[in-house]
C-alpha cells in the first residue's frame, strides 16, 4: 500500500482520517476483518498537548495479536504520516463479541467463522446456515474462539465467544 | 455533604497496595506457568486446547496486574522484572497454584478449587475503590467464567464417572484441601484492603466459594475433605519446595540472557 492522503479526506478532520486509516489494519489471525469492525478501537481523540490519542483495548486478556495489532497500527499511521499519535489500552468496558460491527460478522460468517450473541441459540453453521449444531468444546483454537460441528453439513467450525 | 455521611476510608500505603496486587498477579502467573508446562501432554487434543488457552488467559491476566504492581511501588519495575527477577521467597502466590500437575485429576481439582477463588474474588474486585484494578478484575471476569464450567465440568466428569476416575479425583481432593485455608482466611493485609475498600470482604468470598465448591462436589458425588491444618502461607512468600523448581525453569532464559528479546 502506498502512502499517499485518503481520498476524499480533503475535508475530514484528522480523527476522520485516522479512522479511515484504521479501517486498512487487518486482524493478522483473520485477515478479513479490520481491527475497527473487530471492536477493538476504541476511540481517535486529540489531547490538549494536541496529539493524537487512539485508545484500543484487548479481545482476551492473553491474546498474543494485540501486540502485533498495536504494532500495525502504529505503522499504518506512520506510513499515513500520522506521527504524533499514543496509543493507549482501554480496558474498560471488557471486550465482547458483541463489540464487531454486523459488517464485521458478514465478514467473518463469509470466511467460515460463526460469531455468538448476547441472545441465546443463536449461533448458525456459517456454511449451510443451520441451527442444528452442537458445541465440541468452549476453547478452540484461540482464546477467542470455540469449536462447534454442523450436524446437518457435518463439517466443523469456529464461533467467536460472546465473552 | 456533611462529613459524617460517608465515612472517611483511611487510604492504603503503597505497600499493602503492591503487596495486595502482587498475590493476583503472581497466583495468576504460577498457575499459568503450570498449565504451559501441559501443552502437548493434555488427554485429548480438546482438552490440550482448553487447558493452553486457560494459561494464556492467566498469564494476560498476570501480565496486566504485575504491570499495575510495577506502578504502584513506582520503582522502574515492569511486569518482565517482577516475573523474571524475583526468587521464591519474594512471590506471593497461593501455595495452591504452584502445585505441581500430578495427573489429570489433579490439575482440574486444583484448577477447579482456584477458579472458584479467582471468580469470587474478580466478582468483588470489579466494584474496587482502585479503579485500574477493578477494570482489570470486570475483564478477567468474564474469561474466569469459562474456565470455572471447564473446570467444573470435568469435576464432575471425573467424580461421577468411573471407578478408576473417582478415586483419583478423591486422591487429589485429599492432596490438594489443605490449601483451601489460604485463600479464605484473611490475613491483616486482607483485612486492611478490605476496610479501605479496595479489596473484597474476605467473609463473603469464604462464604460464596463455600456454595459454590459445595455445589460442585455435591454434582460430582464428592465427600468434602476434613479441614486440616495450614502451615504455608505463599501469599506471605512462605512456599511449598515445588515453587523454587517451577522458577528454575520459568525464568531461566532472561536470568542466563539479560536482557534479550525476540
Amino acid at each position: 500500500m502506498v502512502s499517499e492522503p485518503v481520498q476524499g479526506a480533503a475535508g475530514a478532520s484528522r480523527e476522520q482520517r485516522v479512522w479511515q486509516t484504521l479501517e486498512s489494519v487487518m486482524d493478522p489471525e483473520i485477515p478479513v476483518l479490520s481491527v475497527v469492525e473487530l471492536g477493538v478501537v476504541r476511540q481517535v481523540r486529540t489531547a490538549a498537548d494536541g496529539r493524537l490519542r487512539v485508545g484500543i483495548t484487548p479481545t482476551y486478556s492473553g491474546c498474543p495479536a494485540s501486540e502485533v495489532i498495536a504494532r500495525s497500527i502504529r505503522t499504518a499511521l506512520d506510513q499515513d504520516g500520522f506521527t504524533d499519535v499514543t496509543l493507549e489500552t482501554l480496558l474498560w468496558p471488557p471486550w465482547s463479541s458483541e463489540w464487531v460491527s454486523e459488517t464485521g460478522r458478514h465478514k467473518l460468517e463469509a470466511f467460515g467463522i460463526a460469531v455468538e450473541r448476547r441472545t441465546p441459540g443463536n449461533i448458525v453453521c456459517p456454511r449451510c446456515v443451520s441451527a442444528h449444531i452442537e458445541r465440541v468444546s468452549e476453547f478452540g483454537s484461540t482464546p477467542c474462539k470455540a469449536h462447534y460441528r454442523c450436524l446437518e453439513c457435518l463439517e466443523p467450525f469456529d464461533t467467536f465467544k460472546c465473552l | 455533604m456533611s462529613p459524617a455521611a460517608e465515612p472517611a476510608r483511611a487510604p492504603a500505603s503503597v505497600e499493602d497496595r503492591f503487596e495486595y496486587v502482587l498475590r493476583l498477579g503472581d497466583t495468576s502467573l504460577i498457575a499459568a506457568q503450570r498449565l504451559g508446562a501441559l501443552l502437548g501432554h493434555g488427554p485429548a487434543l480438546e482438552e490440550d486446547l482448553a487447558l493452553g488457552n486457560i494459561a494464556l488467559d492467566l498469564l494476560g491476566q498476570a501480565r496486566l496486574l504485575l504491570a499495575l504492581a510495577g506502578r504502584i511501588e513506582g520503582r522502574g519495575r515492569d511486569e518482565d522484572a517482577l516475573a523474571f527477577l524475583r526468587d521464591a521467597g519474594q512471590f506471593r502466590n497461593m501455595a495452591l497454584a504452584e502445585q505441581p500437575d500430578g495427573d489429570f485429576a489433579e490439575t482440574i481439582v486444583r484448577q477447579c478449587l482456584l477458579d472458584a477463588w479467582r471468580l469470587e474474588t474478580y466478582e468483588s474486585l470489579a466494584g474496587s475503590q482502585d479503579r485500574e484494578l477493578a477494570d482489570i478484575a470486570e475483564k478477567a471476569l468474564k474469561e474466569c467464567r469459562y474456565h470455572w464450567r471447564f473446570s467444573a465440568g470435568w469435576l464432575v466428569r471425573l467424580g461421577d464417572g468411573t471407578a478408576e476416575s473417582h478415586a483419583r479425583t478423591c486422591a487429589a481432593l485429599e492432596k490438594l484441601w489443605r490449601f483451601t485455608d489460604e485463600l479464605l482466611s484473611a490475613d491483616a493485609l486482607d483485612a486492611r484492603m478490605a476496610v479501605c475498600g479496595i479489596g473484597p470482604a474476605p467473609a463473603l468470598i469464604r462464604e460464596r466459594w463455600e456454595t459454590r465448591v459445595s455445589a460442585a462436589l455435591a454434582e460430582a458425588k464428592l465427600e468434602r475433605p476434613a479441614h486440616r491444618h495450614y502451615p504455608w502461607h505463599g501469599k506471605r512468600g512462605v512456599h511449598t519446595e515445588h515453587l523454587g523448581h517451577l522458577l528454575a525453569e520459568m525464568q531461566f532464559l532472561p536470568r542466563a540472557y539479560p536482557g534479550v528479546s525476540w
